[in-house]
C-alpha cells in the first residue's frame, strides 16, 4: 500500500455515524431511559400570569394511594434559585427563577408545586388534587411599556444594554438625511420535537447523584447541581442519550432537572419526569421578542454614516441561565457585514409577565438582522437605488479584513476574522440567476401577481471558546474512541468528529466511536452552543489525533526497526512511505505492545491515547446572503414562498452534507418565525398557543426547495482547518429576506415592520393600496 | 380509573399480554407495557405524528388511539421495518438521503411513509408531499425527506 492511497474524509459527504440506531427505533432519548423502583414526577404550574400565592394545600393529593411525596416552596427553601451559564450582569442575580415559586407567581406555567408517584398517570391526577389559592395582580405583557415592580422595589427593567463607538452624534448633525424606523420581532422558540425530560437518579453505596437527559451542556449543569445540593463535582454525573433537538432552548439547565435530583436524593428512589406538550409550550425558554427603534444617518449616495438603535427585550418572567445573552448579542452583532463608522446602542431588558426567554438558534441576530436589513432597504428606497445596490456600496471590503469591531460579547472581543462579502453577494445573485428572476416578476406582476424578491445579508458568530478537550484512546482491539467535552443534540457531532480524527490519525472512519455528552469520562468540557462545537472540538480533535500518530509511529519505528518519518498509517495499518513489503503492523498491535507490561512501555505511562486541548479567545465569523422570492395571495393574504437560496461561507466544511442540513433546517426554523410561529397572551397573560394546533410550526408544504451555495472562500485564520461554525446562517436572515421579498411584492417598501407577517396583515395591507 | 383490562397487542407479529386501564393510550401501552421505545411522543394531541404506527395497515397516531382499541389488531412499529441486519429501502433511504438529524421524528415518518407507499405505490409527487406534510419534523426542512421517500418509493415499487 502506498501512501496515496490515505483516505480524505476532512470534506466528504460521509454518512452519518448517528443514523443506524436512530432508523432502527433503537434510540435513546429521556423518555426511554428507566430505572428500576423508579417514580413519576408531575409539575404543578401556575394558572394565573401575576399574583401573590396565598396557599398551596399538598394534602389531597397525598392523600391518594399510591403518592409518595409532594412539596411546595416551603420544602425546598434551602435550594438557591438557577444561577446564570452566560452573560453574567451581578444587577441581574435577584431576578433569577427559584425551583419552585416563593410568594409570587409570574407568569402561566410558573412551577408551584411538585407531585412524585407510583405511575405517571397517577401523578397527572394527583397533581391536579394539590389546591393552589392565588390573588391575581395586574399583569405587565409589553417591555416598552411602564416599568413595574418585580418584588421588594426591584424594578422590571433588569438592566441595560450600552455598546457602541465613534461619533454618532457628529454624524447624525453632518448627514444628507435619517432614516428611522420602528421594528418588531414576535415570541417565538426553538420548540424541538422531543419535549425536555430528566432521571434523578442517587446511588447510596457510592454517594453519587446522576442526571440522565442531560444536554448541551451537561457538564456546567452538573457543577451547578454538585453547587446548588452542596456536593462535589466528583460526585455527580450527567449523562447525555439521544437528544431530540436542541436549537438552544434544550439542556439549559431549568427547575425541573433540579427537582428529580434533589427527589432522587431525599425519596432514595430514581425520579422521572417527562414534560407534556403543553408543558413544553408555556414552561421551556421562549425567545425573540423585541422591539427596536433604529436610525441611520446616511450620505446622499445612501452610504451609512451612522447607526443609533434603542431596543427593548421581553425577558418574560425571570432571569434564567442565559442572563443577558440574547440582547448583548443582538446589540452586538448588529452591525453586520457593513462598514458603519459610529454605532449606537442601547438595550433595556425587561421583565414581562411571560415565559421567562433564553437563547434560540441565531439569537439576537435573527432579531438584529431583521432591524439592520429592514434599515438598510428604507436607506435605499430614501435614495432612490435597489436593495442589492445599497448593500454593495457599505459592504465591508476584502482589503479591511480583518476588521476589529470595538464592540465585545460573549467575553470576547468582534474581530471579523475573515470575509469576502461582495463575492458572496455576486455567488448568490448568480446562483438564484437574479437578473432573470427580475424579469420574470416584472412579467408575472404585468399578468396581475403579486410576487416579489428580497435579499438580506448577515455575519454569524461561532467557534465560542475558551477551550475544549478531547482524548483519543487505541483500544487493544485497534478500536479508536475519542472522548470530548462536546455535546451532541442530533447535528451529526459524531461523525465530524470522526472524520476529523480517522483523516488526522490514519484509521478507519468505522472504528472511530466518539464519545460526547458523559461526564464521568472527561474532567471538563464546554459542550454544544453558539456553533462551538465543529471549529473548538473539532480542532482539540485535529491536534490529539497528530499526536498520537506521532507516538503510535514512533512506537511502530521501534518495533520495525526503521524512522518514524519512513512510516505512515493508512486504514489502522502502519505502511512504509517507501512502498516496501516485509512485516507489517497495525495500530491494534501498537496498542498491545504499550499496555500496561507490553514490551513498550519502559517509564511512560502505558496506553496508546493521546490529549489535546484547544484555546481560543476569539470567535470565528461566517457570513451568508439569503435571497426570497415570495409571492401573495390576493384573495387570503395567504404568503407562498417559491424559492430560498442562501449563501454561507464557512472557511471549510468537513461534511457538506450534514452543512447543507443544518442550513436547510435552519431556514425552516427561519421560515417558521417569519409567518408562522407565535406565543400569543390574552389581556390577562393567558397564553394563547399551548398546542401544536396554535403554535404552527412549518409542515412538508409551508418549506421550499431551499437552494444552498457551500462558499470556503474565507478559511478563519484562527484555527489550521480554517473552520467556521455552520449552525445558525440558515435561520439568521430569514425573516429579514422575506420582510424583503414581502414589500416588493406589495410594491410598499418598509410595509413590514413586525415578524411574524399574518395573511390578516398582507390582506390589511392590500386593502390600503386600494 | 384503576380498573384494568386484560388485551393483547399484537406488535410486529408478536403477542404482548397486557392489562392496562381504560385510557391508557396505544402510544404509551406500546412503549411502557411492551417496551417497545422506537415509536415517540411529541404532542400528546395527533399533531406531530411521532408516535404515527401501522395498525392493520393503516397510519395511526398511537397517541389518540387506546390501547384497548388496538386490542387483538395488527400494528407495525420501526422495529419491525428491517430484516435482521438489512434495512428497509425507507430506512436505507433515509439513511442516503440525510434525511434525519436528530432523529425523533424519523419513526413516525418511517411508518407513515411505508404505509402509504404499501397501500398507493404510484402515489404522484404533490400527494406525497401533502401525505408527509401530516407529520412535523423541526430539524431537516423536510426536502431531504422528500428526497428519502421518493427514492425509496422508487425501490419499493421495483421490488
Amino acid at each position: 500500500m502506498s501512501a496515496a492511497a490515505k483516505a480524505t474524509l476532512v470534506g466528504k459527504s460521509v454518512l452519518r455515524k448517528e443514523d443506524g440506531p436512530l432508523l432502527r427505533g433503537q434510540g435513546k432519548f429521556a423518555a426511554d431511559i428507566n430505572f428500576p423502583n423508579q417514580l413519576y414526577m408531575r409539575v404543578v404550574r401556575s394558572t394565573y400570569a401575576h399574583g401573590n400565592i396565598v396557599s398551596v394545600d399538598l394534602a389531597p393529593a397525598l392523600a391518594i394511594p399510591g403518592v409518595v411525596a409532594a412539596w411546595s416552596f416551603a420544602d425546598v427553601s434551602e435550594i438557591p434559585p438557577i444561577d446564570f451559564r452566560l452573560t453574567r450582569l451581578e444587577q441581574l442575580a435577584a431576578y433569577r427563577q427559584t425551583i419552585l415559586a416563593k410568594d409570587k407567581v409570574r407568569y402561566v406555567g410558573d412551577p408551584v408545586a411538585v407531585v412524585f408517584a407510583e405511575d405517571p398517570y397517577l401523578a397527572e391526577d394527583a397533581a391536579e388534587h394539590v389546591e393552589v389559592e392565588i390573588e391575581e395582580l395586574p399583569v405587565i405583557l409589553q417591555a416598552d411599556g411602564e416599568i413595574g415592580e418585580f418584588r421588594d422595589g426591584l424594578p422590571t427593567e433588569t438592566a441595560l444594554i450600552e455598546k457602541g463607538y465613534g461619533d454618532v452624534d457628529g454624524a447624525f448633525a453632518k448627514a444628507h438625511a435619517v432614516v428611522s424606523l420602528s421594528l418588531s420581532i414576535g415570541r417565538h422558540s426553538g420548540v424541538p420535537l422531543e419535549t425536555r425530560g430528566a432521571i434523578g437518579r442517587y446511588i447510596a453505596e457510592t454517594d453519587m447523584l446522576e442526571m440522565y437527559g442531560a444536554a448541551k451542556v451537561p457538564h456546567w449543569n452538573r457543577d451547578q447541581l454538585a453547587k446548588m445540593f452542596g456536593r462535589t463535582a466528583a460526585n455527580t454525573n450527567l449523562f447525555e442519550g439521544h437528544v431530540g433537538g436542541g436549537f438552544g432552548i434544550r439542556g439549559e439547565m431549568y427547575p425541573e432537572d433540579v427537582l428529580v435530583c434533589l427527589a432522587a436524593l431525599r425519596l432514595g428512589r430514581p425520579v422521572k419526569w417527562i414534560e407534556d406538550r403543553r408543558e413544553h409550550l408555556i414552561a421551556a425558554n421562549h425567545s425573540r421578542q423585541q422591539t427596536h427603534h433604529i436610525r441611520a444617518a446616511i450620505d446622499h449616495d445612501g452610504n451609512i454614516l451612522a447607526i443609533d438603535n434603542e431596543f427593548f427585550h421581553d425577558q418574560g418572567g425571570y432571569m434564567r441561565t442565559h442572563a443577558a445573552t440574547v440582547p448583548d448579542l443582538a446589540a452586538a452583532m448588529l452591525p453586520g457585514p457593513y462598514r458603519i463608522p459610529a454605532y449606537r446602542v442601547l438595550g433595556h431588558i425587561r421583565l414581562t409577565n411571560k415565559t421567562p426567554g433564553g437563547t434560540y438558534r441565531a439569537p439576537g441576530r435573527y432579531e438584529s438582522t431583521f432591524v439592520r436589513e429592514r434599515l438598510l432597504d428604507a436607506v435605499a428606497a430614501k435614495v432612490g437605488i435597489n436593495g442589492v445596490e445599497v448593500r454593495r456600496r457599505n459592504l465591508i471590503a476584502t482589503s479591511e479584513m480583518p476588521v476589529t469591531r470595538a464592540l465585545e460579547t460573549l467575553g470576547t472581543d468582534i474581530v471579523l476574522d475573515s470575509g469576502d462579502y461582495p463575492k458572496l453577494l455576486d455567488k448568490a445573485l448568480n446562483g438564484i440567476g437574479w437578473d432573470d428572476l427580475q424579469t420574470q416578476i416584472t412579467s408575472r406582476r404585468k399578468a396581475g401577481e403579486l410576487v416579489g424578491s428580497g435579499v438580506a445579508m448577515f455575519v454569524e458568530k461561532s467557534g465560542l471558546g475558551p477551550f475544549d478537550d478531547v482524548r483519543i484512546n487505541v483500544g487493544t482491539d485497534g478500536l479508536v474512541e475519542v472522548v470530548t467535552g462536546a455535546a451532541s443534540v442530533g447535528q451529526g457531532v459524531e461523525t465530524v468528529i470522526a472524520q476529523i480524527c480517522a483523516e488526522k490519525l490514519g484509521a478507519s472512519y468505522d472504528n472511530v466511536s466518539v464519545i460526547h455528552g458523559q461526564t464521568n469520562r472527561i474532567a471538563r468540557g464546554l459542550g454544544a452552543f453558539a456553533s462551538r462545537v465543529s471549529v473548538m472540538t473539532g480542532e482539540a480533535t485535529r491536534q490529539a489525533a497528530l499526536k498520537l500518530r506521532d507516538r503510535a509511529l514512533a512506537a511502530a519505528a521501534e518495533l520495525m526497526q526503521l524512522t518514524a518519518d519512513q512510516l505512515d498509517i493508512v486504514d489502522g495499518e502502519i505502511v512504509r512511505l517507501d512502498g516496501g513489503t516485509g512485516p507489517s503492523m497495525t495500530l491494534a498491535e501498537i496498542a498491545k505492545a504499550l499496555e500496561p507490561g507490553g514490551n513498550l512501555v519502559g517509564d511512560s505511562e502505558p496506553g496508546l491515547f493521546a490529549e489535546a486541548s484547544f484555546e481560543s479567545k476569539h470567535m470565528t465569523y461566517p457570513y451568508g446572503v439569503h435571497v426570497a422570492v415570495v409571492s401573495l395571495a390576493r384573495d387570503t393574504g395567504g404568503i407562498s414562498v417559491e424559492r430560498y437560496l442562501v449563501a454561507y461561507d464557512i472557511g471549510k466544511a468537513i461534511n457538506p452534507m450534514l452543512v447543507d442540513g443544518q442550513i436547510v433546517g435552519g431556514v425552516a426554523q427561519g421560515i417558521g418565525g417569519a409567518l408562522y410561529e407565535e406565543f400569543t397572551y390574552d389581556d390577562r397573560g393567558e397564553p394563547l398557543a399551548v398546542t401544536f394546533a396554535d403554535y404552527l410550526m412549518p409542515t412538508a408544504r409551508e418549506v421550499p426547495d431551499v437552494e444552498v451555495i457551500i462558499s470556503e472562500d474565507a478559511p478563519s485564520p484562527l484555527n489550521p482547518m480554517g473552520l467556521k461554525g455552520a449552525g445558525e446562517g440558515g435561520t439568521n436572515a430569514v425573516g429579514a429576506a422575506i420582510a424583503a421579498a414581502i414589500d416588493d411584492a406589495l410594491g410598499q417598501p418598509g410595509a413590514i415592520t413586525q415578524l411574524p407577517v399574518s395573511p390578516q396583515r398582507i390582506k390589511a395591507l392590500l386593502n390600503s393600496k386600494m | 380509573m384503576s380498573d384494568k383490562t386484560d388485551i393483547t397487542l399484537i406488535i410486529n407479529g408478536q403477542s404482548h399480554a397486557i392489562r392496562v386501564e381504560s385510557r391508557r393510550t396505544l402510544a404509551d401501552a406500546i412503549r411502557e407495557d411492551c417496551g417497545q421505545t422506537g415509536t415517540h411522543i411529541g404532542c400528546e394531541h395527533g399533531v406531530c405524528g411521532a408516535c404515527t404506527v401501522l395498525v392493520n395497515g393503516e397510519p395511526v397516531r398511537a397517541c389518540l388511539m387506546f390501547a384497548q382499541q388496538a386490542d387483538g389488531k395488527q400494528i407495525r412499529t420501526v422495529e419491525g421495518l428491517a430484516n435482521g441486519d438489512e434495512m428497509h429501502p425507507m430506512q436505507r433511504a433515509f439513511m442516503e438521503n440525510h434525511g434525519l438529524q436528530c432523529g425523533f421524528c424519523t419513526p413516525g415518518f418511517l411508518m407513515l411513509a411505508v404505509g402509504v407507499l404499501e397501500r398507493e405505490p404510484d402515489i404522484s409527487d404533490r400527494d406525497l408531499v401533502d401525505v408527509l406534510s401530516s407529520n412535523l419534523c423541526r430539524c431537516t426542512g423536510y426536502q431531504n425527506i422528500i428526497k428519502a421517500v421518493r427514492a425509496a418509493a422508487v425501490e419499493m415499487r421495483q421490488s
